[in-house]
């Protein structure tokens, strides 16, 4: 990062590593789709706020990437409405609402037979 | 758009809009949506056909879209890749449309599900022709997503327990990768305040916090390009589809992240790679080649195979970044790697997607797809099995095909730049995909009746597709073969705009 950031932007940048480090965590470490969803979020936001910092210059903000954040919320949130739209699906055909455990085997039979198309 | 509006410029703004229009006609149409394939179809066609005629004439242009010029505004990219791909593009949405048209969109009339294909087709077309046409990381960001979120719904679109569980993994997966994508475009921005391909090209940035988000970036397009070991996630999403959604799925989606790729590490940052970048994707891709053929070859389903073989051509492209990447791209063998590898592209495009086809009246016609049953299926479907056929001879790169220039393209750099352990695994990999695919050959052109035990165990449980449904596959893979006739024009139209040649021009 340019070192003529404005002072408090490093706080901006600190907050915001941690809340990647949080939503990380979250996202690889855990089974349940919807917390996988909310630390998909965490670490969107953290990754905004540094972007915000990474914008603020001794000019004051500077506005791409504040547009930048903005297009990269309404991603997010169109991202978040439709993996809980499919997992709200999936629990309600199952009655789980865990994914049954990675890779399926080679054989091929895991993967469930398509209908004819 | 400033002054006369330029042909090409028009077209690239128009493949980017026009199938978006045609998303949102198809949730208006409902029921009808199937038809709207004879107004996008044509339409898509005529303005690929403009754009490959602007780039062969008048060279690769940047358009600054609403008269912004970079850094402010947002560049779209007219080059022979960009034209090339939005080509191939239409060709293998055209035939899906078509396709579903018959199928899926007629099976599922009564439901929501009939029309949403067609809008997401769409979705997915004007997608993946801004992510070909974009001339800037972060509209590159925002275009893969709306590619993901559409190939997502592709993926569950049928609905059940199991392509939903496909298309959640799926979809972690590609959310994982845009977050890392993301972050890496965010600390290039801090770096060098632009994001515009060019600039940075021009502004050739070096230095760790380059090197850092390139990585991130990287690592992020693996997992949404289905790179080995990131590939999990590709086999029960693109087998569990409907067979025109995984034609898309499998032919185009993978090419889009992989074109960014490209377009990050030999136009953006040529010189932030360093010398292991090409060992270590190439790498990847060769252990895809071969992990991914061995896999293939242990399916007993079609569309598993298929699927599996999608992920070990997908290491064929990676191919391009030791043969052509980094300093590489002025050396006099990058120019056949890259088009070797961008051939690939497309021949894989139009042959895999040929093949789920295939893959999908077979499905239609017997209920099941497992591959000890389609003894002697040649017989009542001749059609489709000479379409499978031919797409095999493609992909295992036999000549006359466009899979064999493509990879004599890619053999020829290999041995020029004395890395000829390259070569090596491009022969392993033919082998291997003649292995997976005979089997099947053997299955369809067999005597089944006159083997006993090869008889089918069940009968067939659908119709004889109609012969214009089985007409599409057999004209994709004619196309995939085609190419190999034809090769000359496409690798010359792919040579225009190629970051290496660009800099000799320099010079």
């Amino acid at each position: 990062m340019s070192p003529d950031l404005a002072p408090h932007a490093t706080i901006y940048a600190l907050v915001g590593a941690a809340l990647v480090g949080l939503g990380l965590y979250g996202l690889v470490a855990r089974r349940h789709p919807l917390r996988r969803l909310v630390g998909f979020n965490i670490m969107g936001s953290g990754l905004f706020i540094v972007f915000g910092a990474a914008g603020m210059g001794p000019l004051g903000p500077d506005p791409v990437p504040q547009a930048l954040i903005i297009t990269g919320i309404v991603v997010a949130f169109s991202a978040t409405a439709l993996i809980t739209a499919l997992a709200g699906r999936y629990a309600a055909l199952t009655g789980r609402a865990g994914l049954p455990e990675e890779t399926p085997p080679p054989e091929g039979g895991a993967a469930g037979r398509p209908e004819a198309s | 758009m400033t002054e006369p509006l330029d042909p090409a410029a028009l077209a690239a703004a128009l493949a980017v809009a026009l199938p978006l229009a045609g998303a949102l006609a198809a949730l208006v149409m409902g029921r009808r949506a199937g038809d709207l394939f004879f107004v996008t179809g044509p339409a898509m066609a005529l303005v690929a056909a403009a754009l490959v005629a602007g780039v062969a004439e008048g060279g690769p242009a940047r358009i600054a879209v609403g008269g912004f010029a970079p850094p402010l505004g947002i560049a779209l990219v007219t080059d022979g890749l960009a034209a090339t791909f939005v080509a191939t593009t239409v060709a293998v949405m055209a035939a899906a449309l078509a396709f579903a048209r018959g199928g899926l969109v007629a099976r599922l009339r009564e439901t929501r599900r009939g029309y949403a294909f067609v809008a997401l087709a769409h979705l997915a077309w004007g997608a993946l022709n801004a992510v070909f046409l974009s001339g800037d990381l972060f509209n590159l960001y925002v275009a893969l997503e709306l590619l993901s979120l559409a190939a997502i719904g592709l993926v569950a679109l049928e609905g059940k327990a199991e392509t939903l569980a496909a298309a959640i993994r799926y979809a972690f997966f590609a959310l994982t990768g845009s977050l890392l994508y993301l972050s890496g475009a965010i600390l290039l921005y801090a770096a060098t305040g632009t994001l515009d391909i060019a600039l940075l090209g021009a502004h050739a940035p070096e230095g760790a916090t380059t090197l850092v988000a390139g990585a991130l970036m990287t690592a992020g397009l693996c997992a949404k390009t289905a790179l080995f070991p990131l590939h999990a996630w590709l086999p029960p999403a693109h087998a569990g589809a409907p067979a025109p959604a995984s034609a898309i799925l499998s032919g185009l989606v993978p090419k889009a992240s992989f074109v960014v790729m490209a377009r990050l590490w030999l136009e953006a940052l040529p010189d932030a790679a360093g010398p292991a970048l090409g060992p270590l994707l190439g790498g990847l891709g060769a252990a895809a080649i071969l992990y991914g053929s061995v896999l293939a070859l242990r399916q007993e389903r079609l569309k598993l195979l298929v699927a599996y073989s999608t992920i070990a051509q997908i290491g064929y492209l990676f191919l391009l970044f030791p043969l052509a990447g980094g300093a590489l791209s002025t050396q006099p063998w990058a120019a056949g790697a890259w088009s070797g590898a961008m051939l690939h592209g497309v021949s894989h495009a139009l042959a895999k997607a040929a093949l789920f086809l295939a893959a999908g009246l077979v499905l239609a016609r017997l209920g099941h797809d497992r591959i000890a049953g389609l003894s002697g299926l040649a017989r009542a479907m001749p059609m489709t099995a000479f379409a499978i056929g031919l797409s095999a001879v493609t992909l295992m790169g036999l000549p006359p095909s466009g899979g064999f220039i493509a990879k004599y393209l890619l053999l020829v750099a290999a041995f020029a730049s004395g890395e000829w352990a390259w070569g090596v695994i491009l022969l392993a990999g033919g082998v291997l995909s003649a292995l997976y695919l005979f089997p099947v050959l053997g299955r369809l052109f067999a005597k089944g009746d006159a083997e006993g035990e090869d008889a089918p165990e069940d009968e067939p449980t659908g119709p004889l597709p109609s012969r214009a449904r089985e007409a599409i596959p057999l004209v994709l893979a004619g196309l995939a073969i085609a190419l190999g006739f034809a090769s000359a024009w496409p690798t010359a139209l792919l040579a225009i705009g190629r970051p290496g040649a660009a800099m000799e021009g320099l010079e």
